[in-house]
């Protein structure tokens, strides 16, 4: 258990890197708090994978330094960091039972047999794995052997961090509930620090305490859920983070006055702008009221997803979605209104705070 | 779902049936035919029974050849297979040097059996040959041509140049085909190199190396053409293979009912050990 601090680290898999787009991870600079449980939520090939090595060791960094509790590790290999990690595909040594293969990274660090056995036994059952213990790894399903994988990364008790690497990709949706469960019930156990790579939001909603938003090799925010759905820090969390996604909609503003197409409407404050930057507006689907006043749409289609409906609606020509209750209606003359201190204004993507 | 049965599909493979009864079939029933039968010239032959099966497996020229026989297969795979396996490991994994190192690799398995032979009989004689002339020079008596030891060193020698490089591509292939998943997943587990050659590469590279092993195992059995020409089976008869006795016996001696009978029990051996060997391979595979 480890508080781990990146500084400055930047990745490029190039040997000379030039420009800013040779690097796979462009900046990043923070700390993962000891025993934390934490989230890496972002699209394929955004360098989750890549920041996960670095920390790992698999991958020598660029630039910049990893500290374990503040002693240096970035010249260390993988097993001198003491390190777990569990990998996207099931990786299991095909030739030993499923106890020794959960056995492996213990015995590689000279562990009793008796310690070993306590552990493993312990792990097993955590896992359920229990009735498959004494059969060889081959052959087995890739839920079981994806779960050998986890034991094998849960099983050291002493490890400075728990890394995963998407985990639960091989595994049939209603184990991946329960895993998770497990995981997280671990974590309280045992209070690991650990990392949870991924691209599917609700996992890492409900994994972590702090999910951390990563998009084309930057961290793009760091927040609670809550605080990525309510202020979404750059247009792209918006975007990722919700279902529908959040409007994003250029618009002009000029003080409190923000101005789409040819409809004003009043802010909430005065955004800090710098001059000449591109402005848009940004407002989550359930923080829009449909209703007979305010800014006119027009309704192109209506969703019903079961507990609520999306409303696909345009203002003068750009698309936006609109949540309301599974029994409310579309009027006939509609207009929407958006909550004003629900708005978000983004210069260049990047989220401008409002003044008075 | 019913599917339609036409069975004039069978008609298509009759191509093939014919060939293979002409090249392996019509061939192979005719050793059978000799086997069974005494002749004495002029096309007359006599039904005899197992006769020459049992002189042929009593015999002491029999048994002599066939124990050299699996003393030499049994000698070359020793040295072949982990030789090969130790080359493919250290081979560059990408780059220019893995392509060159492929290609000189594929060298000796692109020279023709005969031009082998030829290349280490002159390159290993006692008193022009590189390697005959520097042996005796440093010290050793070599000279293959009338010592057992030195023969057996030479075929032996000449076999593992010529055939090493098919294990270290097929070992080769195997290891590639490895995700570099595992590897990692080693790294993180602490494994030392050897568990990682014992408990990752190895299992990965049972079924390329059991194909090795098979082929080297077929090759090295019925090997004739090198020794031929290298040492002619001598010695004496201290390198006369089976293939080599076979060929003096039915060639040499026209003594077609034993040659007969000591090709089908040649056969069957082959056979016997690699199917024994495949399924001792493949026991407790799954699928």
């Amino acid at each position: 258990m480890a508080r781990i601090d990146l500084q400055h680290l930047r990745h490029s898999y190039i040997e000379n890197p030039i420009g800013v787009e040779d690097y796979a991870l462009k900046e990043v600079d923070y700390t993962w708090e000891d025993g934390g449980a934490y989230a890496l939520l972002g699209p394929s090939g955004c360098g989750k994978t890549t920041l996960l090595n670095i920390i790992s060791g698999l991958l020598r960094v660029s630039e910049g330094k990893i500290l374990f509790d503040g002693k240096d590790v970035t010249a260390l290999q993988p097993e001198g960091r003491n390190i777990a990690q569990v990998f996207q595909f099931p990786v299991v040594y095909d030739t030993m039972s499923v106890h020794d293969n959960l056995a492996f990274p213990l015995r590689n660090r000279g562990v009793g047999e008796d310690e070993v056995k306590r552990r493993v036994s312990e792990t097993l059952d955590m896992l359920d794995l229990t009735k498959w213990s004494d059969r060889k790894a081959r052959g087995l399903t890739a839920d079981v052997k994806q779960k050998i994988s986890l034991g094998r990364g849960m099983v050291r008790s002493d490890v400075n961090a728990i890394l995963f690497d998407e985990p639960l990709t091989v595994i049939d949706p209603h184990l991946k509930w329960q895993l998770r469960s497990q995981l997280k019930l671990l974590h309280k156990q045992f209070g690991h620090t650990m990392v949870y790579v991924t691209h599917d939001q609700t996992e890492a909603l409900t994994f972590a305490d702090k999910v951390v938003v990563m998009y084309e090799g930057e961290i793009v925010q760091i927040g609670t859920p809550e605080e990525l759905f309510e202020r979404p820090s750059h247009t792209f969390v918006g975007y990722f983070i919700g279902s529908p996604g959040m409007n994003v909609l250029p618009v002009d503003i000029e003080g409190r006055t923000a101005r789409i197409g040819s409809t004003e409407f009043e802010l909430a404050g005065v955004p800090e702008l710098k001059p000449g930057s591109r402005t848009d507006l940004g407002i989550r689907p359930e923080f829009i009221v449909l209703g007979e006043e305010g800014i006119p749409v027009s309704v192109n289609k209506v969703e019903d997803v079961g507990h609520h409906k999306i409303v696909r609606a345009a203002i003068q020509d750009q698309d936006i979605s609109i949540v309301i209750d599974e029994n409310a209606s579309v009027p006939a003359d509609p207009h929407v209104v958006f909550e004003p201190d629900r708005v978000s204004i983004y210069a260049n993507d990047w989220r401008v705070e409002m003044g008075g | 779902m019913n599917k339609t049965q036409n069975n004039k599909a069978w008609f298509l493979v009759l191509p093939v049936l014919l060939i293979v009864s002409l090249n392996a079939i019509v061939p192979l029933m005719t050793v059978v035919n000799y086997s069974v039968q005494e002749t004495f010239g002029n096309n007359l032959f006599f039904f005899e029974g197992v006769k020459w099966f049992r002189e042929v497996l009593a015999s002491e020229r029999f048994r002599a050849s066939l124990l050299r026989q699996f003393s030499f297969t049994f000698i070359i795979l020793a040295i072949e297979i982990p030789l090969g396996v130790a080359i493919a490991l250290s081979m560059p994994k990408k780059g220019i040097w893995a392509s060159v190192c492929l290609v000189l690799m594929s060298l000796p398995l692109l020279i023709p059996w005969n031009v082998v032979g030829a290349m280490w009989n002159i390159f290993a004689l006692p008193d022009i040959g590189l390697l005959g002339y520097t042996l005796n020079a440093i010290g050793f008596d070599y000279n293959f041509t009338s010592q057992a030891i030195s023969a057996w060193f030479t075929v032996i020698l000449m076999d593992v140049w010529h055939w090493t490089s098919l294990v270290v591509l097929l070992a080769y292939a195997g290891l590639r085909s490895i995700d570099d998943s595992y590897y990692q997943a080693a790294r993180i587990d602490g494994a030392s190199r050897w568990a990682v050659f014992r408990y990752i590469q190895l299992p990965k590279l049972k079924h390329v190396l059991t194909l090795a092993f098979l082929l080297r195992f077929i090759d090295s059995f019925m090997i004739y053409t090198e020794p031929f020409v290298l040492t002619g089976g001598g010695p004496g008869n201290t390198t006369t293979f089976l293939s080599i006795d076979l060929v003096k016996s039915a060639l040499g001696e026209f003594n077609l009912g034993a040659a007969g009978a000591m090709s089908l029990i040649y056969f069957l051996m082959t056979l016997l050990v690699c199917w024994l060997f495949y399924t001792l391979a493949m026991r407790g595979e799954e699928k």
